[in-house]
């Protein structure tokens, strides 16, 4: 090893070093808490306010959820709240793709126009909408506690569509040409050729709105008040109450709801790889 | 099989025409190359005879049938593009069989053709890749692969060789030549590379700005050119032009002087008047010793390019005017070689000598 290899390896160490050191507490202070959540989950509420700090899991977390699922048939939330997100993120995925696919693919009169409305409501916050949304699926159509006010509404998803269009605009439009040649329906062109390829945005969009149905809060609350429609968010919020909160409850509810996340995330992540359109064009 | 044909076609992209009225008749079982520079419309052109792009103004007819309103699927054409535009998650078997497969075409039909194409391609070991585990030769193999199995009565290939090495080419372009052969079927063929264009067309059809310069025989185009453009696109290295001034004319023949200097005479049909500005245009391959021709010019050699048959020797790229002579070359030629910053005289023979009025058109 020369004598500049060396003083390399060390300045590299040097800054990896450094680079922990500014890391590793930041990572505690975002994990931390979430650690507590997963402690909480395993204590009563007593132990919850002890004036000493437990950091260990204990072995209260049967015991939590059985007074979780008394007081608001958790289970049968989580089921709603898995439901409604699988069927949204489904649903939205085809109608954002077949969007984004006729933003790229059609030239038509106000195509320019209809993209600029699409990025326009990105700046809407959701608040202005949700007031005049509730009105209409409520009042005007009856629909309250139903699936269908739970997921066709927020459908339409303008950052989804944007995505896609992206996704789609970047794919060399020979290999669409050729299909189009070829004697292939559009139809099939999309679905065998577009939507194939576009995997790996799929798997990162669909992660997105998975989350965002998952972690939907406000929505489900106002559409859904009966128990039986009721998702997980909305019946760990009912949890807190104006004269007693279940910590223990609301802590292993939490738990509960964080795990399926996971597992989408996990299922997906291997779909960010891209590189599928390699070898496509040179 | 079936001939196109092309009549008064425009093309408008918004209120710009791109395609200015082409007339042209491919005859069937043609093999017709669209060349011509960057943004010529040949492309477009192309994609309008696919169904491609509309056709803002006049006829398109493949066969007896007119097809400005059909479907590029409904045409009967198979084309080949220069992004090869393989479908990079299905393997070779699957891209070539696609077309077939989503239009219903019975199954076993379907192996066979594939099977049939792969043999005449020589891809067979390579059906059960992805495009990305192919070179470069042989995506554009299994790209002509997929055409084949449609049997099309037309083949399009927009600049199916561009994106290879200079060596795969040529060996591809022989393949494309064959294949023209074995099918017998009408194929057009864009390119930009003139020399892909002599060797493999029937007929040269020549574009410019939308326009078509000229139609012919490769070797009418390089010997006959109906102008400066043509002159200058067909044969490589391009033609030399010299600017000069008509100083006589009568009996047949008319007398120009060369801005370079020295003065050359020439037989014509029609002479330009007196004082006119004309350009003479003389290929690199027919310059003549000095004193063998009708007049002599001085050539500062700039840059020698030995290719080993024959070297080109090149004058005036500072100034614009640029010259290139071809010179054989021996081994002998190699050692008693000018060398940059000598002095060349080479002689224009006025047989071999074109020439065009100052917009461009030739004087015959």
């Amino acid at each position: 090893m020369t004598a500049g290899t060396g003083s390399r390896t060390a300045t590299r160490r040097r800054r990896m070093t450094l680079l922990h050191l500014v890391m590793v507490p930041l990572a505690i202070v975002w994990l931390f808490p979430l650690w507590m959540m997963v402690v909480f989950s395993t204590m009563p509420d007593s132990g919850i306010f002890s004036p000493e700090i437990q950091l260990i899991p204990s072995t209260h977390f049967i015991e939590n959820f059985r007074a979780l699922e008394a007081d608001t048939g958790f289970l049968r939330t989580l089921f709603n709240s898995v439901f409604v997100a699988v069927i949204y993120t489904v649903l939205s995925v085809m109608l954002t793709s077949m969007a984004g696919w006729a933003l790229v693919r059609y030239r038509f009169r106000g195509r320019g126009v209809v993209l600029g409305v699409i990025l326009a409501t990105l700046t809407l916050p959701y608040f202005v909408v949700v007031i005049p949304q509730f009105i209409m699926v409520a009042r005007d159509f009856g629909l309250s506690n139903t699936w269908i006010a739970l997921i066709v509404p927020p459908l339409f998803n303008s950052l989804g569509v944007l995505f896609m269009r992206q996704s789609f605009s970047l794919m060399p439009q020979d290999l669409f040409d050729a299909a189009q040649v070829e004697g292939v329906s559009e139809w099939k062109i999309f679905t065998r050729v577009a939507m194939p390829m576009a995997r790996p945005t799929i798997a990162a969009l669909s992660i997105i709105l998975f989350l965002a149905s998952w972690n939907n809060y406000l929505w489900p609350l106002l559409v859904a008040s009966d128990p039986s429609m009721m998702t997980a968010p909305v019946a760990l919020g009912s949890l807190i109450g104006f004269t007693r909160v279940s910590w223990g409850g609301i802590m292993t509810g939490a738990v509960l709801l964080t795990v399926p996340m996971l597992v989408v995330f996990v299922a997906l992540q291997r779909h960010f790889m891209s590189g599928i359109t390699a070898g496509a064009v040179k | 099989m079936a001939g196109v044909s092309l009549s008064d076609v425009k093309k408008r992209f918004g209120a710009a025409e791109v395609i200015h009225g082409v007339d042209l008749t491919v005859e069937d079982g043609e093999f017709v190359v669209f060349v011509g520079p960057s943004g010529c419309g040949k492309s477009t052109l192309l994609r309008m005879i696919a169904g491609l792009e509309d056709i803002s103004g006049g006829e398109v007819r493949i066969g007896e049938r007119v097809v400005n309103d059909v479907e590029a699927s409904d045409r009967g054409t198979a084309m080949v593009f220069q992004t090869y535009a393989l479908y990079p998650h299905m393997t070779v078997a699957q891209n070539m069989s696609f077309g077939l497969r989503m239009t219903g075409n019975d199954k076993a039909d379907t192996e066979a053709r594939v099977s049939r194409a792969a043999e005449v391609l020589q891809i067979e070991p390579l059906m059960d890749r992805r495009p990305k585990a192919l070179s470069g030769g042989q995506r554009q193999r299994v790209a002509i692969g997929r055409a084949i199995v449609r049997d099309p009565s037309v083949f399009l290939f927009d600049e199916p060789l561009s994106n290879l090495d200079a060596e795969l080419r040529v060996q591809m372009r022989v393949e494309i030549a064959r294949l023209h052969g074995e099918l017998g079927t009408t194929m057009i063929y864009v390119t930009h590379d003139q020399t892909e264009a002599m060797t493999l067309a029937d007929r040269i059809v020549v574009l410019r700005a939308g326009r078509v310069e000229q139609v012919g025989r490769p070797l009418e185009l390089y010997h006959d050119p109906a102008n400066q453009f043509v002159a200058g696109f067909i044969g490589s290295p391009r033609m030399n032009f010299l600017p000069g001034t008509v100083v006589s004319r009568g009996d047949g023949r008319v007398r120009l002087r060369l801005e370079r200097g020295g003065e050359i005479e020439l037989p014509l049909e029609t002479l330009p008047r007196e004082g006119a500005a004309v350009t003479l245009g003389i290929r690199p391959e027919h310059f003549v010793p000095a004193g063998q021709g009708d007049c002599d010019i001085t050539l500062e050699v700039e840059v020698i390019e030995h290719l080993g048959a024959t070297s080109f020797v090149y004058s005036g790229t500072r100034s614009g005017a640029q010259i290139i002579a071809q010179r054989p070359e021996t081994p002998e030629s190699a050692e008693a070689s000018e060398h940059a910053g000598e002095r060349l005289t080479v002689a224009i023979p006025a047989a071999r000598a074109f020439l065009f009025d100052d917009s461009g058109a030739r004087l015959r």
